[in-house]
């Protein structure tokens, strides 16, 4: 008996405990609990993210934009989320329960949900799939993605007005496209200002592990590094900057707070223009599969909160060539581009289309060693 | 050469919270008890920590707000575990789950704050000697207290009468009980220590080694300081070089990316987990060596 009730209590208590990290987190709308019944049921938007909305960076920023969107049409939709969801077959059933739930446009924010995204999506045909930084499609599922690398790109230029020793570091994440781009916009726009600049690159292949990150800070700054910029999710890269007296950017939101005196920007995503005009579409019945890749121009990325420490003319360089790429003047793709076998990629004047940005996975000229699973 | 000097003072940095928890949990497990929620002990210590040290500016009260909070968390644990005696193992790990549910919760408030501490110390003359100031004495103070601890522990297991209780109750609780020792109280005194230095390994990694507080941000280092502790058959010292390993190996695979050397990044991730297992069979090579050093009562239920 005595045991039976122990087991029980500890059985209790165990899903106490899941029940407290497992779930998913609801915010009830009041408005939706208003009395007479609305005359049209709200539109049910599920998010899934991959990190805690407390990360200060990737998943944070996508958690604004829900919350902005979710100010923008008020009680015309109702939006959850789903925190922590693993880039493994939990994605799958994550989203699978989003759909069967009743949601009926759901978003996946990052690149490992494509392929249980695209597996749920065949099985619910009247809902809705965006997935994000992915390149596949379906009947139902849309591809929508940032150009971050445009971000890195001004941020390399302050970078590499800023280096004193002429060596850039780059804390990176895992080894797929989107972050070789950001490595070699940040090289390009440092090199555009300042020819000797060279990148060492520490792959810590996670997005979200603060104490991998600021030891990988460490060891890029032991390495002669003065100035880092990071592709992970956590702002340990700019306080280890903070703390060992070097430079660093914030990245996917404003992280000045973190390390006022080391902070030269936050090269920033805003996905709320996105994430009005997906639920817009959907509310208007106007939704059809394409692929939305948007950068400054529409107000997607930026590179704000530029720090004091940064001089004027640096800055104005800066804002100019954010001014270039909003016009649609300047591509960062455009060549000559050379990698760092010295073979040419870009003849000179030829300018990257989105194919070829998509498959970027070699280091240019500049980056130090070998994009790792590249042979 | 002149790599060598950060590279030494930075794997003394990042194995500094496995030896602090690491200690704690081999005194809590000399004394019978596997406790499994060290997870969840650094997560509570970590958000705990650090809302006291961004409420008072201080990083002293930070910390021993920390070891508090670990030490009371630890408290559920024995009066579930020692008190109504559930399985321990079951016990520990939902004390972790619950851990990480309850610092998310409790810590929301906190994401995105920093605290203005100075975390960069030197010990005045000896900083200036050539590398070995660089590698050895330009660390922060609680670098040297775990060490300290490490000394003060080992010396109290093996000379003094409480270590001779606290092994006692962990090798033959019925003995022990026979002779008149309260061996749950002990056992509580035992975890309520692991806990504290959990706590103080959590708080750590929140004021001063990443000055954050993010959620999940103690990333499995609760788990190693557990395999740590068979790592080293309980050993305090062993502790310490087995947390300075692991600490080397992860500062090594990053260092050695700086440096260009093009070797996959996946497989150096690997590296301490494998030179775990390496020494893992090879101290397990002889059966007797680590049933030797093991407690021989750990993990099971005490009915007084």
């Amino acid at each position: 008996m005595l045991n039976a009730r122990r087991s029980l209590f500890l059985g209790s208590m165990v899903a106490a405990a899941i029940l407290v990290t497992g779930c998913g987190k609801e915010e009830p709308k009041p408005a939706a609990k208003a009395v007479g019944a609305p005359k049209t049921e709200p539109l049910k938007v599920a998010f899934a993210y991959v990190g805690p909305v407390g990360d200060g960076g990737w998943t944070f920023a996508h958690d604004t934009g829900r919350k902005e969107a979710e100010k923008e049409f008020g009680d015309r939709i109702k939006t959850s989320y789903v925190e922590n969801v693993p880039e493994s077959a939990d994605a799958e059933r994550v989203i699978r329960d989003m759909a069967t739930q009743g949601n009926k446009l759901i978003f996946g924010t990052t690149f490992g949900y494509m392929e249980p995204m695209l597996k749920v999506a065949t099985e619910f045909k009247d809902v809705k799939f965006e997935h994000a930084t992915g390149y596949k499609t379906a009947d139902n599922m849309r591809a929508y993605d940032v150009r971050a690398y445009e971000g890195a790109y001004v941020a390399g230029i302050i970078a590499g007005k800023m280096t004193k020793t002429n060596t850039l570091g780059f804390v990176a994440s895992i080894p797929i496209p989107e972050v070789v781009r950001n490595i070699n916009a940040y090289t390009l726009g440092a090199q555009s200002v300042n020819p000797k600049v060279k990148t060492k690159v520490v792959w810590v292949n996670k997005w979200f592990d603060p104490g991998k990150e600021s030891e990988a800070a460490t060891a890029l700054i032991n390495g002669g590094a003065d100035v880092l910029l990071q592709n992970t999710d956590s702002s340990a890269v700019l306080q280890t900057a903070e703390k060992m007296g070097k430079l660093a950017f914030g990245w996917d939101s404003n992280m000045t707070a973190y390390g006022p005196k080391a902070h030269l920007a936050s090269a920033i995503i805003n996905w709320a223009p996105y994430y009005k005009k997906a639920i817009g579409e959907a509310l208007k019945g106007s939704w059809k599969v394409e692929t939305n890749w948007w950068g400054m121009k529409e107000g997607a990325i930026d590179v704000i909160a530029i720090g004091e420490m940064v001089p004027q003319d640096v800055k104005k360089m800066a804002e100019e060539k954010k001014a270039e790429i909003k016009e649609g003047k300047f591509n960062v793709w455009t060549g000559p581009l050379v990698g760092n076998d010295g073979k040419e990629v870009l003849a000179k004047d030829a300018k990257g289309d989105d194919k070829f940005i998509a498959g970027i996975m070699f280091y240019v000229r500049g980056v130090e060693g070998k994009v790792p699973s590249n042979k | 050469m002149e790599q060598l000097a950060p590279l030494i003072a930075a794997t003394l940095s990042a194995g500094t919270p496995l030896l602090l928890a690491g200690i704690g949990l081999v005194v809590n497990e000399r004394s019978g008890v596997v406790n499994l929620g060290a997870e969840g002990m650094m997560l509570i210590a970590a958000v705990a920590g650090f809302a006291v040290g961004f409420a008072t500016g201080s990083p002293a009260a930070g910390l021993i707000a920390g070891a508090v909070a670990g030490m009371l968390f630890s408290l559920i644990f024995s009066a579930l575990a020692i008190g109504l005696v559930t399985n321990q193992y079951a016990t520990g790990l939902a004390l972790t789950l619950f851990g990480a549910g309850l610092s998310a919760f409790a810590g929301l408030s906190y994401v995105g704050k920093s605290v203005p501490f100075k975390t960069t110390f030197e010990i005045p003359l000896l900083a200036d000697i050539p590398f070995f100031g660089a590698a050895f004495f330009k660390l922060h103070p609680m670098v040297y207290f775990a060490l300290l601890l490490t000394a003060v522990v080992a010396w109290m297991l093996a000379r003094t009468r409480l270590g001779l209780v606290i092994r006692a109750v962990g090798e033959s609780p019925e003995s022990a009980h026979a002779i008149g020792y309260s061996v749950r109280a002990i056992r509580v005194g035992a975890v309520a220590f692991g806990g504290a230095c959990c706590g103080l390994a959590g708080v750590y990694l929140s004021l001063i080694y990443t000055p954050l507080w993010v959620e999940g941000m103690v990333a499995g280092r609760g788990w190693i300081a557990l395999a740590l502790t068979t790592f080293a058959t309980w050993r305090p010292w062993r502790v310490a070089l087995g947390a300075y390993l692991f600490g080397s190996v992860t500062m090594i695979q990053f260092a050695l990316q700086a440096e260009g050397i093009e070797i996959a990044s996946q497989l150096l991730s690997m590296m301490p987990y494998i030179a775990t297992i390496v020494v893992l069979a090879l101290i397990s090579r002889n059966p007797a060596f680590i049933r030797l050093n093991m407690p021989a009562s750990l993990g099971k239920p005490f009915h007084p």
